[in-house]
């Protein structure tokens, strides 16, 4: 238990102090690479938890994939970032003023909750109920009571993917394409004309 | 011991830098991005620990839901922040009012 203490410490610790570094460093790629370092010490947290599959997924979703595509747009985008910085100092204090009080009353609902909430009788953390693996028991909630949700999700990316290809896409002209329904619709009479010449004149034009 | 009021506390904290990293950092668009990734892992970390603590693994659904709705949000939010930086040649944000048509 003392061991499970001391992981969960230091793994919260290093997510504050990440996500912390995320909204103060100077320079985007740093940004990037503290988010990256938060994400993975919230997936530790998880595998506290218990919930193993979802740490997986927040590593290869989020490491893989989504911090990866911040760190490609901030390397490809050319952007004087000292520029971007002015008024940081400005709004620092009411932003620290509001956020404090946002801790505040988060923390005494968490409180509270933990004393009074529905989870107060329950001590210990258990992620899979059932007494089947982590895995087993979300596949077999996700795939019965949740399949629309999970066939909507699927949607949701299918729509981002497609809105973000049409947002990005540029057409440069001058670029010869196939045009395949121009191709098919072609016939000898759009194709070819015949020209009636007389002997010895040959085609003008 | 470990319990539920340990994780909500570090969610809260996380979920405050959040909205702070938005409260600082408005000119740059790509850290305010950064920063609703923070808020959601934040909302992650709340639904996980009541999954667990409830006994319950809908909370997980929840959360892989949030992730797929974050993954697709990062994507759009950066295709039109490409697009914007082609069509601007910068990203500063606290002026970009050439939309309202």
């Amino acid at each position: 238990m003392a061991l499970q203490a001391i992981a969960f410490y230091m793994l919260a610790f290093v997510t504050i102090a990440a996500g912390l570094l995320v909204v103060s460093a100077r320079n985007p790629v740093h940004s990037v690479l503290f988010l990256i370092t938060a994400f993975f010490s919230a997936a530790g947290l998880f595998v506290l938890l218990g919930a193993e599959f979802l740490a997986m997924l927040l590593i290869v979703v989020y490491v893989g994939a989504v911090a990866v595509l911040f760190l490609f747009v901030v390397m490809m985008l050319d952007v004087d970032f000292a520029e971007l910085r002015q008024g940081f100092a400005q709004y620092l204090p009411i932003g620290g003023l509001v956020g404090g009080i946002l801790t505040l009353e988060m923390v005494f609902v968490a409180a509270t909750v933990a004393t009074n909430g529905a989870a107060a009788k329950n001590g210990l953390p258990n992620a899979s109920p059932g007494g089947v693996p982590n895995t087993e028991a979300i596949g077999r909630v996700l795939y019965t009571d949740y399949i629309f949700f999970f066939q909507l999700a699927g949607l949701v990316l299918l729509v981002a993917m497609i809105g973000a290809i049409v947002l990005t896409l540029r057409h440069k002209p001058g670029v010869k394409r196939q045009d395949i329904g121009k191709q098919v619709a072609r016939t000898p009479k759009t194709g070819m004309t015949l020209v009636q010449i007389k002997p010895g004149e040959g085609i003008s034009e | 011991m470990i319990g539920l009021p340990h994780y909500l506390v570090v969610a809260a904290i996380l979920f405050t830098i959040g909205v702070f990293g938005i409260f600082v950092n408005r000119k740059n668009i790509i850290v305010i991005l950064m920063s609703i990734e923070l808020i959601l892992l934040a909302v992650n970390i709340n639904l996980v620990a009541f999954s667990a603590y409830l006994h319950d693994v809908a909370g997980q659904i929840f959360a892989m839901f949030v992730l797929t709705v974050a993954a697709a949000e990062a994507a759009v939010g950066l295709a039109i922040l490409v697009t914007f930086f082609r069509n601007r040649g910068d990203i500063a944000v606290d002026d970009a009012s050439m939309m309202k048509g």
